[in-house]
């Protein structure tokens, strides 16, 4: 009985306030809109019993969905999510890649300083570590006086509101998220194969290429996921950072229900991206059981 | 190897300049006198002094300061309840589905959370604001909660209970004064996180809250929309300066709570 009791209430919460808004994002997805309060149709009637409910899913449709399609937009808009979502992983694991390898190479009483110096970053707000760009990359700002002062460029630099301003904005908030898995692998990683590795005749290019990189490689699948899945849907740096060159799913989406009022669009467009997101979701799941096996 | 080759030395350097030069210049600008940001014309705090004359910054702070308190009070219960039902009920009817519901929020994007739920409290007429915000950080707050709690639990030695149920504790006693107390650095730690989350989320307090709530996330990101200002600046080292303190107090508390518990076992191995 207790137990029951234990079970049912964190189910019966995510139930209520996880899956069933989820069925009616997709319910709404399927309906048309309106002009009215909701801004859309039809709702379910019940009082008009089994009628009711026929008349309710007689009305539903693809509509919305056909007009993802139409509309180039949204395709381009989630192509482009997903461009810059590669993008920007691969420039956080190019920047990410030597800090978690010092790291793990420090000296070991550094070791605890250095992982609080990667995590306290994320524990910072995002929304200020995004607006702490704004100020550094504007026309006026510090990094174009800097340029400016120092000779190197004579017209300041038009970086913020492009989509370098947007991948600065993720390498550098989505960095500890690639440290953090990177370092983990390297730091388990046994020195003497490295100098195995040497006396066999690899150079120390060869050495890290050969020996250091393959064994790293699932911190290295582990951090690109944990960077790219939430990129995708990103909202708030797009918005902040970038102009109006920079299309973002998140960013459409965000635009269609507060300011077109779209719901049925805005649910479609949700729909749509999650489905894209299944793909990377379930290989990071699998590359994470394996792993998990593979340590077992 | 104990001395940093230079290429080592040059990546941490470069990485933690990378990581730390946009905060503190926040920091210092946040200093200066001048209304135009980047344009340095002496030291002042006077914009501190207008943020604690703002009330709608001030408002905007007390409710989500209440918010983070009920969601990430509520998200540790509901998260640890959940921990322990995954780790230790063994089947039960749904429990795939269970995890998946754990799991998916996790990697869900904020905008679906923010829009599905705006959706169902429209569908059942509920009023947005405060009770709507706390609703939706404590659903995606809560599957946080459980991730840290379970990974206690799943190396938890369950011997210890079954000990404690022997020498005649009831279960729900034996939880209290067995299992609590061991698991507790990870509830700790899993309160702090749906706390911070719960602070730091403009994207989801934005489809869930009405007029009559408004938090500081979104208070800020309306203010930083038209550009950077010496008042957002003050704000945000304020937010930092917090969190800095809070981390280190954090890791502190667990180091010492470390070794104190090292001493311990030293101590139970000499009277063996």
């Amino acid at each position: 009985m207790r137990r029951a009791v234990l079970i049912a209430i964190p189910y019966v919460w995510l139930l209520a306030l996880f899956l069933v808004p989820f069925f009616i994002v997709l319910k709404i997805s399927l309906s048309d809109t309106a002009l009215a309060i909701p801004p859309y149709t039809p709702t379910l009637d019940l009082s008009a019993g089994w009628a009711g409910i026929k008349d309710f899913f007689s009305q539903l449709d693809l509509e919305n969905y056909v007009w993802l399609t139409e509309d180039d937009l949204y395709w381009k808009a989630y192509l482009s999510s997903v461009k810059i979502a590669l993008i920007s992983t691969f420039f956080t694991l190019l920047v990410g890649y030597p800090i978690a390898y010092g790291m793990a190479r420090a000296p070991q009483e550094w070791r605890p300083t250095l992982m609080m110096l990667v995590i306290l970053p994320f524990w910072t707000s995002f929304l200020i570590r995004v607006y702490a760009w704004m100020g550094i990359l504007s026309n006026e700002g510090y990094l174009n006086q800097i340029l400016l002062w120092t000779g190197i460029i004579s017209t300041p630099l038009t970086i913020l509101n492009t989509s370098t301003a947007v991948y600065i904005g993720i390498v550098y908030t989505y960095l500890p998220f690639m440290i953090l898995p990177i370092y983990s692998a390297l730091e388990r990683m046994d020195g003497s194969l490295i100098e195995a590795a040497e006396d066999l005749g690899c150079s120390r290019l060869q050495a890290f290429w050969l020996v250091t990189i393959p064994l790293s490689k699932p911190g290295i699948i582990a951090g690109c996921f944990l960077v790219m899945i939430p990129v995708i849907g990103e909202f708030v740096i797009p918005s902040l950072l970038g102009g109006s060159g920079t299309l973002m799913i998140g960013k459409v989406l965000w635009e269609e229900f507060f300011s077109n009022r779209d719901w049925p669009v805005a649910s479609a467009v949700a729909i749509v991206l999650l489905l894209i997101l299944v793909i990377p979701i379930v290989l990071f799941q699998r590359n994470q059981q394996k792993q998990a096996e593979a340590e077992g | 190897m104990n001395r940093l080759s230079w290429f080592n030395t040059v990546s941490l350097t470069l990485g933690f300049a990378f990581l730390y030069i946009p905060m503190i210049i926040l920091i210092i600008f946040s200093f200066n006198e001048s209304k135009l940001v980047t344009v340095w014309a002496g030291f002042s705090t006077k914009w501190y002094g207008e943020l604690l004359q703002n009330e709608a910054f001030l408002d905007a702070a007390w409710v989500t300061i209440r918010v983070a308190v009920f969601s990430s009070t509520l998200a540790t219960i509901l998260g640890t309840a959940a921990a322990y039902v995954l780790v230790r009920s063994g089947r039960f009817f749904g429990r795939t589905l269970f995890s998946g519901m754990i799991y998916a929020p996790l990697v869900m994007p904020e905008v679906i959370t923010g829009l599905s739920l705006l959706l169902l409290f429209i569908g059942i007429g509920l009023d947005r604001g405060i009770l709507t915000i706390v609703l939706a950080h404590t659903t995606f707050s809560m599957c946080f909660v459980s991730v840290v709690v379970s990974s206690r639990l799943i190396t938890f030695d369950r011997s210890l209970e079954e000990a404690a149920l022997d020498l005649g504790c009831s279960p729900a006693q034996a939880f209290r004064l067995v299992t609590l107390p061991i698991i507790a650095p990870a509830v700790i730690s899993g309160w702090l996180l749906a706390f911070t989350l719960s602070l730091d989320d403009l994207v989801i307090a934005s489809f869930t809250s009405g007029p009559s709530a408004t938090t500081l996330p979104i208070k800020i990101f309306s203010a930083v929309r038209l550009g950077v200002s010496p008042e957002i600046n003050a704000l945000s080292t304020i937010m930092i300066a917090v969190v800095t303190v809070g981390v280190i107090a954090a890791s502190l508390v667990t180091k010492r709570a470390m070794v104190r518990q090292r001493q311990d076992e030293l101590a139970a191995a000499r009277t063996e």
